[in-house]
Order: C-alpha cells, then sequence, then structure tokens
C-alpha cells in the first residue's frame, strides 16, 4: 500500500466535503436552515444525503470484517441494516414528518406534553450518538493507522476536527449535499475493486474457492465460526435490534425532517431501500476475497479488510490506486456518519441544555446560531475523550450495542406513541428508563469484560431480544395502570401524525 | 299621509330556485376539527387501515425473514446447498433479500397512498 496516495485520496476527501460545506454555508442562513435544511429538500438527494449518512465505518469497513472473521451469520448484519429502513418505512416514516418537530424530544414533549419525557429523551439522544461515534472515531484511526502507520489518535482527530468545522460552519443544508455526494462516492470506491477484480481474472468460479469444500465451515451460517455460542438466539436478537433499532438512531431521525411532507417521507424511504441494497452487495464479496487472499487477518479481527485487500490482490500500481480509493470511500464513510450525528447531538444539547443557559448568562445578547456551533463543539468532543480512554473496540459489535440501546427505548416511544393512543405519559416515561437501563447495562457489562460463554454472554452480548419486549411490557403495562396520565390533546395528535397534508384540518400546531 | 310602518316585506321563495346553489362544504374536517363522535370515526378509521397494512407488512417480513434462520437450523443440508456455484445462504442473505425488500417497500407506499387519497377525498380538500 502506497501511503502517499492513500493520504493524497483522503486529502481529496476532506478537500471536497469542505468545499461543499463552504457552498453551503453562502446558502445557510436561519435557524431552520441549519437544523433541517428548510424542509425543501428533493427525495432523490435526500435519499442520497440518508444512505451516505447512514453507511457508516460499521459498514464499510465493520460488516466485511466481521464476515471475514465469523463467517456467514454476520451476513445478517447488513441485512437487518437494510430491514431497519422498511420498519422504520412502515412504522414510522410519514407520521414523524407530519409530527412538525425538529428533533426527538420535540416529538416527545408535544406528543406526551412532558417536560420530564423530553429530558429523558435529549439524554438517550446524546447517550445513542455518542455510543455511536466512538466506533467513526475508532474506524478512522484504523485507517489512518493502515494507511501511514501513524497512531490512531491522528485519523480519530483529523475526523473530529473536520466534521466539527462543517457542522459549524453551514449545519444541516451543507450536510445534505456533503452527504449525497459521500454516498456515490462510498459505493464507487467500494465497488470498483471487486469490478476490477472480476474483469482481471475472467473466472469468477475461481474466486469463489473459498466458498466452497473442506475448509468453507466458515461460509455456513450456524457454524459458531467465530466461537459464539448460540447461534440461533444471537442471530434473532441481533436481527430485532438492527430492524427496530433504526428507527431510533438520532442521526436517521434528523434527516427525517427535512423531507417536505408525509409523503414525501415515504418515497424517500423507497430510494434508500434501492441505495442501502446496492451498497450492501459488496461487503461480503470482501470477504470471500479476504479467505483467500489475506487469510492471516482473520486473526487480526478483520476490520482493516477492506483497506488491504486491493494491495494483496494486486502488488503494484493498480493495488496502490485501488487501495487510495477504498481509503478515500472509508473516510467518507466516517466523515458523513459522524457529521450527521453531530449535528443530532448538537441540535438536542443547544435547545435542551444550551440556549436557555446562554440566554441567561449574556442576557439575551447572542445570536441562535452561535449556540448551535458552541453544540457542535461540544458534541464531538465527549466521545473524542471517551474513544481516548476506551481504546480497541470492534466497529461492528459498539455499533450493534447502539442499536440494541435505540430498540429498547426510542422504538417503543415512537412506535407506540404513534399507534397507541391509550400510551400515558408515566408510561414513555417508564419504557424509556426500564429499556434504557437494562440496555445500558448489558453494553457496559460487554464493554468492560463480558462473561465466558454460555447463555449470560450470549444475553449480554446481544441483549435486543430481552430488552426490546421488556421495554414495550413496562410501556403498556403502566399505561394500563395510570389512564388518568393520558395526555389530554392525544386525539389532536393523532390527527397530526396520521392526516395527509391536503386535508385542511386543526393540527394543533402552528405550521412551520 | 305617510305610510305607516309596518314590518319590512319579506320575499318568500322556493328553496328549489334555478340559480345555482353555494356548493355544501365538507363537514369531514369539521367533525374532526371538533372531535365529535363522527370525526373521531374518520380519524380511527383512517389509523386502522394504516396500522393494518403495516402489521400485514410486518408479519409477512417476520414470516419470510425469520423462517430464514429456523430453516437453517432445521435442515443443514440447506446451509451447504449450492445455487449457481453460490451457497445457498450467501445467495439469499447477499444478494435475494435487497430486491424483495425494495419490492415490499414499493408495494407498501403505493397501498398507503391510497388510502390516505380515499381518506382525503372523503372528509373533503382544501
Amino acid at each position: 500500500m502506497s501511503p502517499a496516495l492513500s493520504l493524497t485520496a483522503i486529502g481529496l476527501v476532506v478537500l471536497a466535503t469542505i468545499g461543499i460545506g463552504l457552498f453551503g454555508l453562502r446558502i445557510s442562513r436561519t435557524t431552520s436552515d441549519f437544523y433541517v435544511a428548510s424542509r425543501a429538500v428533493s427525495p432523490r438527494w435526500n435519499a442520497s444525503a440518508i444512505s451516505g449518512e447512514y453507511l457508516s465505518a460499521a459498514s464499510f469497513l465493520g460488516v466485511a470484517g466481521l464476515v471475514l472473521v465469523n463467517g456467514a451469520d454476520m451476513l445478517w448484519f447488513s441485512v437487518g441494516y437494510t430491514v431497519g429502513y422498511l420498519m422504520l418505512l412502515v412504522l414510522v416514516a410519514a407520521p414523524l414528518r407530519r409530527s412538525g418537530a425538529y428533533t426527538l424530544p420535540d416529538f416527545a414533549e408535544t406528543r406526551f406534553e412532558s417536560p420530564v419525557v423530553r429530558r429523558i429523551c435529549a439524554g438517550l439522544v446524546v447517550g445513542i450518538g455518542t455510543l455511536y461515534l466512538l466506533p467513526q472515531l475508532h474506524g478512522a484511526g484504523l485507517a489512518v493507522q493502515t494507511v501511514t502507520g501513524a497512531p490512531p489518535q491522528v485519523g480519530a482527530m483529523i475526523v473530529a476536527v473536520i466534521v466539527v468545522i462543517n457542522v459549524a460552519a453551514g449545519g444541516m443544508r451543507s450536510i445534505t449535499f456533503v452527504q449525497a455526494f459521500q454516498y456515490w462516492l462510498k459505493l464507487t470506491a467500494l465497488a470498483t475493486p471487486i469490478f476490477v477484480i472480476l474483469l482481471v481474472w475472467h473466472q469468477p468460479v475461481g474466486v469463489l474457492d473459498s466458498l466452497h469444500g473442506a475448509a468453507a465451515e466458515w461460509a455456513e451460517p450456524l457454524s459458531r465460526a467465530g466461537g459464539r455460542d448460540h447461534p440461533l438466539y444471537a442471530t434473532y436478537s441481533l436481527l430485532l435490534a438492527l430492524c427496530f433499532g433504526t428507527m431510533g438512531l438520532p442521526h436517521v431521525l434528523v434527516r427525517f425532517y427535512t423531507n417536505p411532507d408525509g409523503r414525501a417521507a415515504r418515497r424517500t424511504t423507497v430510494v434508500v431501500l434501492a441505495l442501502l441494497g446496492l451498497f450492501y452487495l459488496f461487503p461480503p464479496m470482501y470477504a470471500v476475497l479476504g479467505r483467500m487472499f489475506a487469510p492471516d487477518l482473520v486473526g487480526a479481527g478483520g476490520d482493516t479488510v477492506v483497506l488491504e485487500l486491493p494491495g494483496r490482490v494486486f502488488p503494484g500500481t493498480t493495488g496502490d490506486l485501488l487501495g487510495a480509493l477504498v481509503a478515500a470511500g472509508a473516510f467518507a464513510a466516517f466523515l458523513s456518519t459522524s457529521s450527521g450525528l453531530t449535528v443530532a447531538i448538537a441540535g438536542v444539547i443547544d435547545q435542551d441544555l444550551l440556549r436557555s443557559r446562554l440566554h441567561r448568562w449574556t442576557g439575551g445578547d447572542y445570536v441562535a446560531v452561535n449556540s448551535f456551533r458552541i453544540a457542535a463543539l461540544i458534541a464531538m468532543i465527549v466521545p473524542y475523550l471517551a474513544f481516548t480512554v476506551t481504546g480497541a473496540l470492534s466497529l461492528a459489535d459498539t455499533v450493534g450495542l447502539a442499536f440494541a440501546l435505540a430498540a429498547s427505548t426510542f422504538c417503543p416511544l415512537l412506535v407506540l406513541g404513534i399507534w397507541w393512543r391509550r400510551m400515558s405519559t408515566t408510561g414513555a416515561a417508564a419504557g424509556l428508563v426500564v429499556g434504557g437501563i437494562a440496555a445500558s447495562a448489558a453494553a457496559l457489562v460487554n464493554v468492560s469484560g463480558a462473561p465466558q460463554g454460555g447463555w449470560p454472554r450470549a444475553l449480554v452480548g446481544q441483549p435486543a431480544a430481552w430488552t426490546m419486549p421488556l421495554a414495550f411490557l413496562t410501556v403498556i403495562v403502566v399505561s394500563k395502570l395510570t389512564p388518568d396520565r393520558i395526555p389530554a390533546g392525544t386525539a389532536r395528535s393523532m390527527v397530526r401524525l396520521h392526516t395527509p397534508e391536503a386535508v385542511d384540518v386543526d393540527r394543533g400546531l402552528p405550521s412551520r | 299621509m305617510s305610510t305607516p310602518e309596518g314590518p319590512r316585506r319579506v320575499r318568500v321563495t322556493s328553496p328549489r330556485t334555478s340559480a345555482a346553489r353555494r356548493p355544501i362544504m365538507p363537514t369531514g374536517t369539521r367533525e374532526i376539527d371538533e372531535q365529535t363522535r363522527l370525526g373521531q370515526v374518520y380519524m380511527q378509521s383512517l389509523i386502522q387501515s394504516q396500522l393494518r397494512l403495516t402489521l400485514a407488512v410486518i408479519g409477512s417480513v417476520v414470516l419470510v425473514l425469520g423462517s430464514i434462520p429456523l430453516l437453517f437450523w432445521l435442515v443443514p443440508p440447506a446451509r451447504t446447498l449450492s445455487v449457481l456455484g453460490l451457497p445457498l445462504p450467501w445467495v439469499i442473505l447477499g444478494i435475494l433479500v435487497y430486491p424483495v425488500v425494495y419490492v415490499a417497500a414499493r408495494i407498501y407506499v403505493r397501498k398507503a397512498e391510497r388510502i390516505e387519497t380515499e381518506f382525503t377525498e372523503f372528509v373533503g380538500r382544501q
């Protein structure tokens, strides 16, 4: 691998990101621009941007690495990431857009009329966002280390600084353009090496040798290839977390508010599904080729297989060029997901923690946009500090815990809040607290030292199968016990969430 | 002699005149706004038909996707079965899932929009 070429490619991605971000700055003026691009982004742009934001380090590097090491069961990761959007489409996409809220705590407050529920949500957004930013920074460090040999802190620092500059400069509007560009860059970077390999060899069957024969146990599902116990339980639990966690990720939700109306939100999601399906065809191919050309990476965790494969297959200039392209794509993945997360976390920090305090300290003598910029800085500093403390964690596993936490907290809140009119405020708060504590406890045990094998390890490693039903059950039981705490405006909220925009009814909120 | 101050003359006409009457304003939105029994029934039927559609999609996903790990668990030969030179699990999970999910989404959106169009026409446009 040639460090000079790869660094040039990474530099170009960084420059393009900042360049498009600055272009956004020139047309980004109001607070609404900063948060949701004034809600005027067309479905195609928006779908590219959503996919660009969603395909993180875990998708670009992590899935291929997991499949390489742990075998066919890990194919469920990319399936789950995609089906998560189908669940989001059918359960929350249009109602969420029609809710008329900027952020998740906004939704919670207008639906449940409770500042307490709002505050719990704000805390969870920051928590899930930080848990999801960690692997992005870790991936960036890994990529720079693979390319140049520099310590991991360097890559993480580069991503952190660029994201804060870009988010603080242009907010959501510029992020939309940046992320749409980054989707196509990522797809190109991942697909080109595969096509070159297939073209050069004319014999794709030979390429697939690692899938057949005596040494192909890893290619079988439920084979415990990675030493994971209870593979059937783990598969179902993972699938549950990914399918129902996607809708609860803070950066995914913020993105949906940029659709012009509920119909557009649905249509955007359909395009997203097509773009995601196209992308996820490629990571498994890296794993199959990696088994053949880079078997040593199986023992080394596998997260670098996408970066190293082109150089292993083509020693020389071709490998260097393809390696540089893949490194650029990986950087696009870190930058786009981190930007989206930072916008989401900063929006919440700004609204719920910072703005009222700034107002008090300065006596109202401040500009709202500056508060957002300070929030963006805080949103990145916290995970960066956490990154320097925690060190190495497997990319897709950490992301899996963020999904499990989202599936156990925001998923019940949104799904029941949108479809069940007898949900009470107390039930909402209880569900968030119980689901949040159960899933975070599992995550903490996992990070600090998981139990050795058997059921305890399976239950803690993939907690969603018990934490998510627990959260749903808590909401339902507590709501049944506290029927007097059903929000007074529930009927009006239901009208707002479900009636199409073409119908002229009172939605109980000033139209924004 | 001045005219006596009596009640003003009122012209009495049949409502069945040939003149065009004002179009009847749709009252569905008013029923919803005022949260009458009828308005609540309108809203409930909209939400229920959307929810039925949503549950139908989730049910199919659970049935189709959920049965795949079970298939591999119960029928071990399916784990290594070769289809067009690729093992069956890789064909299903690596390729086939994505077009199926996309088509499901397309069908869902078409049906959801039809429910909304019917509702809009029923309660009256803006």
